[in-house]
């Protein structure tokens, strides 16, 4: 079996897997993070969208349902628990009310955090576009484009924000790139 | 003492930011998915590949004898403890109920049928363990057409029962003393044909559950479900496992919209494999098995014959349903189109109406309840065919719907579908709607487009709905031979310290009932908002309900929870007169407290109240120390929420693609306990609404193969693929219930699709096209034109 | 659903990677980005025995620009293509289609190499590669070949690579001065293309001199449109010669669209394309 090594919301973890296993089942059951979830089986609802660095270092979202484990090794991958509790996006769709379910509450963050890093200011068409790779039944996504609108405004104004608990993490989240030798600093 | 939170002000009506967020915003959520418990192993189901044919072999072994693998079997095996589905709304006396196994034992009758399953130590090796199940299967004739299956020489989906016809019910409104005789002929008659697609509920978590019988002869269900306390009952009585040891929890539950108003064939297996391998065994669907398996929605051929005088009064309504089944017969499969058979007159007052639905069963996954539920389809086909009135007769289509809606001063107006709609006030609503869009602005536009000969047409399409929610009068429920009430249950427990629990046999799964019942008894209790916990979805704490579904939550399980209130209020104010030292008549509840009257800083909260019943030192004789109290509403009637919704469409005549330019609704939903969360129901019903009018559709081959079969085929939209929906308010508060709330959670869904397929119409009209069939694809607005095309 | 059991093995050369997909032959599979590999293997409509992840190959990833050419490794993911300054000014038309494939996610692990290979004839970048008279290198065991875009796709995810060969970059011919423009239909956002027309035009003294259309998902193979072409060269309108844009296709029809439809549709947004291209 393949030995992997990923620093997962900032903690590093190594571990035998066999090579079929998907990002995701590794994520929810390997080390926990049961936060991140599994809607489809074909890629498109984007309820599983993670933050996985790419080979610059940069975190992008991806849908960890259609990345192998493997694919991960060496890797830094953010959450939904990366945000902490108080990121300007979970206020967004707390303060919104952009959630319902909650299902895809998770990739959805994942995903509008990956869109205000490289679009700090979207149109509410930037936003739509932005998050065409994640579906929501509840909301019919209005109250999602607002919070996303909202936790924008606030991130503009206060880049910082995020996490407190967990800095390295919310960096990642908020799109600073990182090396991984900083990861064991932070690591709670 | 605890703090206790600041004294509150009015919390109905507030917008209050949802307690259920914390855990949905940070990954803490209890999905049934994210429990595991000790021991636990994995279930996998092998479904069949066919629409229909005989099982004439399978054979487990291979796949027992495989690594990881606890055990494997088939229906066979476990045929004398697997139990059977139950249909719960036997509609006629003569109706054709099928036997429904979990597992098929010697046919399968739709592609994704359950034929076997395996019990691995892990996931991975039970779907790898399918692949060595060998099953032989001899096909046999498929049968799909609704039409063609209620033909004499039609193959049958159930060959013992000697017909496809599941029933024939009724409601001829002479009959039933509720409207006049149908009109033989009409100044106008209008007849057409509408097709409601089939559609997948398709909420974001698919279906899971775990079954624990390792609790000392106990047995626990965790399931995504809408309705456990049904599931409990139901598994008791088909199972033979006694009802007071089985326990289900539905944890967190990620959307439901109907689909989850399910007793599944999955839950049963996994019932029956839990028992036999004695540990816990879960089952989590993948979406393509969800597909296949889980019911779903619609699919039905509606033909009205709409009769109508010269100036615009509609004189009748005739309308004959077929409605597809699928092969077996869900919880409420028959009866979900009939909740149509009241709606079909709308908002609409005229004498004559007869409906009549026929049942067919087809080699095709059964379908049941989806958002809505016989409603919408009620509302898109009289929404429809109001419009064809007002082009033959020349007249803006909201004129016509003026002339014959019910005036807000004719409430409650006894309806020719025999129910009295108790409020209302369409003229307010629908002005509201009209100065929001905008609308002779955009018939001006829409003009000149037309006359511009624009590639782009405008088109306006109107629903001015009204719905039957809160399901629902057990009485008439019986009357419709349901096998259930339609009572809901709430108890309060008062805790020492003041604070409040709050028990409700309502079932969420998104709606924030957690928030608004807290608001309801924070009002009723003068008890902090905060101070407040709702618990539901565990029959050990919630032990009577009837669970969610059907716009019922809060106008039954809500007006319970009132009840429950005043009962603990009834108890405290004995309690305070004593320790005021003065009689119960001479206080009054206000601002949270009982107050002396005349004496008003003499005064005590419910807190005060608890902790003597806590300390039961001092209370006046005969009093229980306790101020728990428990009430069950049965109501007497349904709620009416109604609301105009308008949407502009812009039609590329070229290519057929369809952009909704502008969506304006305005509900009335009663008296709003949270605006906000109203607010999110009425988006995610429109966008529901609209998804069925231009996206979804399942489809099958000719062979009864699901074409649509996951996400990417069944086409969900997106954010990028909604418009932004406008959406605004009139408040008609119910006179049929103490809150005076109606119902939300279906308005939107039931609205939306007739707007915007008659908006698409409507841009077509010039052209000469009177009918998109849904969902509206480019290729369909574009076939419609090419037919019309000179 | 989990996909069924394989070896994977990661090579840090392309030469180890075209070794052991020789060895694996019709047993081996490449593995790019994964966007469409994965929800396949998922749901076990394929079942390789062994994948090759191209993932350590950094050679593989980067544009750079030689002579006429902009030179694309095949493991650029989408969205580095969508944004790369080197393709914006050498091969717009390119950066426009990989902008608009499935999503946002699917765009940063996609790649252009991954994409071409897997021939969905519903793909974006195989109609542009060959609009754009793209060479796809191959390397081999016996080193490397150039293969003609329109070449390259045989039939419905069919291309000319063969066992143990690695598509390893794309050379697209610099079009510099062109109008460009990538004119798509699809259900849904993130939908497949029912048609998509990628078109590029080249103006003298403003007048349409020139033309390159290329036609996805009108038939199992991306096509060029070779009648508009024609149509244009001879000095026709685009209206007149965008009718001519299903002139030798062979559409399929499913639960998407028609053959009828997608006919129209061609002709209808190729004359949009071409419009586009030229205000470009």
């Amino acid at each position: 079996m393949p030995r992997v090594t990923i620093t997962v919301d900032g903690a590093r973890y190594s571990d035998d897997v066999p090579a079929r296993t998907l990002l995701v089942h590794y994520l929810r059951d390997q080390i926990g993070k049961v936060g991140t979830v599994v809607g489809c089986d074909t890629g498109n609802c984007g309820a599983c969208t993670v933050l996985l660095t790419d080979p610059d270092g940069v975190p992008r979202a991806v849908k960890s349902c259609s990345v192998l484990a493997v694919q991960a090794d060496g890797t830094q991958v953010s959450t939904v628990e990366s945000l902490g509790g108080d990121h300007p996006m979970q206020r967004a769709f707390h303060e919104q009310h952009a959630l319902q379910c909650g299902f895809c509450t998770p990739g959805m963050m994942m995903a509008a955090v990956d869109l205000l890093r490289d679009n700090p200011d979207p149109s509410d068409t930037d936003i739509r576009e932005g998050l065409e790779g994640n579906l929501c039944r509840c909301t019919g996504y209005q109250n999602i484009v607002r919070a996303v609108r909202a936790a924008a405004a606030e991130m503009r104004s206060a880049p910082a924000a995020g996490s407190e608990t967990d800095a390295e993490a919310a960096a990642v989240a908020n799109g600073v790139p990182t090396d991984a030798s900083a990861d064991a600093e932070v690591k709670v | 003492m605890t703090t206790t939170a600041a004294a509150p002000t009015v919390e109905i009506g507030r917008s209050r930011l949802r307690k259920e967020d914390a855990r949905l915003l940070t990954g803490r959520t209890r999905w049934t998915e994210n429990i595991t418990l000790p021991g636990m192993l994995h279930m996998a189901i092998l479904r069949s590949p066919h629409a229909h044919a005989r099982l004439t072999k399978v054979d487990v072994s291979a796949a027992k004898n495989a690594d990881n693998v606890v055990t494997a079997f088939a229906g066979a095996d476990v045929a004398e403890t697997q139990g059977v589905l139950a249909c719960a709304w036997p509609v006629t006396e003569d109706i054709v109920m099928p036997t429904y196994t979990p597992l098929a034992i010697t046919e399968v009758r739709h592609v994704g049928e359950p034929v076997a399953v395996v019990i691995a130590r892990d996931r991975a090796s039970a779907v790898d363990a399918l692949e060595l199940i060998e099953v032989d299967y001899e096909p046999l004739p498929v049968v799909l057409d609704l039409e063609a299956a209620l033909l004499e020489e039609s193959p049958l989906v159930h060959s013992d029962k000697g017909t496809n016809r599941c029933y024939t019910w009724v409601f001829d409104a002479q009959a039933a003393g509720s409207g006049a005789a149908m009109p033989e002929t009409g100044e106008i008659m209008i007849t057409r044909r509408y097709v409601q697609q089939r559609l997948i509920p398709a909420s974001m978590e698919p279906r899971s559950v775990i079954v624990d019988p390792s609790g000392g002869g106990e047995i626990t269900v965790y399931s995504a479900t809408q309705i456990p306390h049904v599931l409990r009952f139901l598994l008791a009585a088909t199972t033979g496992t006694p009802e007071h040891k089985i326990r289900v929890i539905a944890p967190d539950v990620g959307g439901g919209f109907g689909g989850k108003l399910a007793v599944t064939p999955e839950e049963w297996i996994a019932f029956a494999a839990a028992n036999l391998v004695g540990r816990p065994v879960k089952y989590t669907e993948s979406r393509s098995e969800t597909m296949v398996s889980a019911h779903h929605g619609r699919d039905l051929i509606q033909d009205l014959t709409l009769y109508a005088n010269r100036d615009g009064t509609v004189t009748g309504l005739d309308v004959k349903l077929i409605a597809n089944m699928g092969a077996y017969l869900g919880i409420v499969t028959p009866g979900v189109p009939l909740l149509g058979a009241f709606m079909y007159n709308g908002i609409y007052k005229f004498p004559a109406y007869r409906f009549e639905c026929t049942g067919v069963f087809t080699n095709t996954t059964k379908t049941d309840a989806y958002r809505g539920a016989g409603r919408p389809e009620a509302t898109y086909a009289i929404e429809r065919i109001i419009d064809e009135l007002a082009v033959e007769l020349g007249l803006d289509p909201m004129e016509v719907r003026r002339r014959n809606w019910i005036k807000h001063e004719e409430f409650p107006f006894d309806t020719v579908a025999g129910l009295t709609y108790d409020s209302g006030n369409y003229e307010a609503a629908t002005d509201k709607a009209m100065q929001i869009l905008g609308y002779d602005e955009l018939r001006n536009e829409q003009a000149t487009r037309r006359v511009n000969q624009d590639k782009v047409q405008l088109g306006i399409g109107i629903s001015t709905y009204t719905e039957m929610c809160g399901l629902a009068p057990s009485r008439i429920l019986g009357a419709l031979r349901y096998g259930a009430g339609g009572w809901e249950s709430a108890s309060i427990r008062v805790l020492p310290t003041g604070k409040v629990e709050v028990v409700t046999g309502t079932s969420p799964h998104g709606q924030g009932h957690e928030t608004a019942w807290s608001q309801i008894v924070a009002d009723q209790l003068g008890v902090a908002f905060d101070d407040i916990e709702v618990l539901h979805g565990d029959t050990r704490t919630s032990v009577k309900g009837l669970d969610t579904y059907g716009s019922r939550s809060l106008a039954v399980g809500g007006v319970a929870l009132v009840m429950a209130c005043a009962k603990v209020r009834e108890k405290a104010q004995k309690i305070a007169a004593h320790m005021l030292e003065c009689s119960p008549t001479d206080l009054e509840f206000s601002d949270g407290a009982f107050h002396v009257m005349g004496t008003p800083e003499a005064s005590k909260t419910i807190a005060d109240c608890s902790l003597a019943v806590f300390t039961a030192h001092n209370l006046p004789d005969g009093i229980e120390p306790t101020l728990d109290s428990e009430a069950t509403f049965d109501p007497s009637t349904f709620s009416f929420p109604h609301g105009t919704h308008l949407c502009a469409t812009e039609v590329d005549t070229e290519t057929g693609e369809v952009a909704i330019r502008r969506y304006v609704c305005v509900d009335d939903v009663g008296t709003v306990i949270n605006p906000l969360i109203v607010e999110g129901q009425v988006h995610g019903g429109v966008a529901q609404g609209i998804a069925q009018a231009l996206f979804e559709e399942a489809v099958y081959d000719e062979e009864g193969n699901l074409l649509t079969g996951s996400f990417a085929d069944y086409t969900v939209p997106s954010a990028f693929d909604l418009p932004e929906i406008i959406s605004d308010r009139t408040e008609t508060p119910a006179t049929s219930n103490p809150l005076g709330v109606k119902g939300v959670g279906e308005a939107g869904t039931i609205a939306a699709t007739p707007a915007v397929v008659n908006a698409i119409v409507d841009a077509l009209r010039p052209m000469g096209v009177r009918d998109v069939p849904m969902p509206c694809t480019p290729e369909r607005v574009w076939r419609a034109l090419k037919e019309v095309a000179p | 659903m989990i996909p069924a059991s394989f070896d994977y093995i990661k090579p840090s050369t392309v030469e180890d990677a075209v070794n052991a997909l020789a060895e694996a032959g019709d047993e081996g599979k490449v593995l790019a980005g994964g966007q469409s590999l994965l929800p396949v293997l998922r749901l076990r409509m394929a079942a390789p025995a062994l994948l090759v992840d191209l993932g350590g190959l950094p050679q593989l990833r980067g544009v750079r620009v030689e002579d006429d050419a902009v030179v694309i490794g095949a493991m650029t993911t989408h969205a580095a293509v969508a944004s790369d300054a080197a393709v914006l000014a050498g091969a717009p038309l390119l950066a426009q289609a990989a902008g608009v494939i499935g999503d946002r996610q699917v765009r940063h692990r996609g790649t252009i190499g991954g994409s071409l290979a897997h021939a969905d004839p519903a793909g974006d970048l195989p109609a542009v590669a060959v609009a754009l008279d793209a060479t796809l290198v191959v390397a081999g065991m016996d080193g490397r070949r150039n293969v003609a875009a329109k070449d390259f796709f045989t039939d419905l995810f069919t291309t000319a690579l063969q066992p143990g060969e690695l598509l390893v970059e794309v050379r697209v011919p610099r079009l510099e001065g062109w109008g460009v423009h990538y004119a798509k239909v699809n259900r849904t956002a993130q939908a497949w293309a029912t048609v998509a027309v990628a078109a590029a035009v080249r103006r003298d003294n403003g007048s349409l001199a020139e033309a390159r259309v290329a036609l996805t998902n009108m038939g199992p193979i991306p096509v060029r449109a070779s009648a508009v072409e024609a149509a244009i060269a001879a000095g026709e309108g685009v209206e007149a010669a965008a009718s001519r844009a299903a002139e030798g296709t062979s559409p399929a029809s499913d639960t998407t669209a028609s053959a009828e439809y997608r006919a129209h549709l061609a002709r209808v947004l190729t004359r949009r394309a071409l419009t586009a291209a030229s205000a470009f």
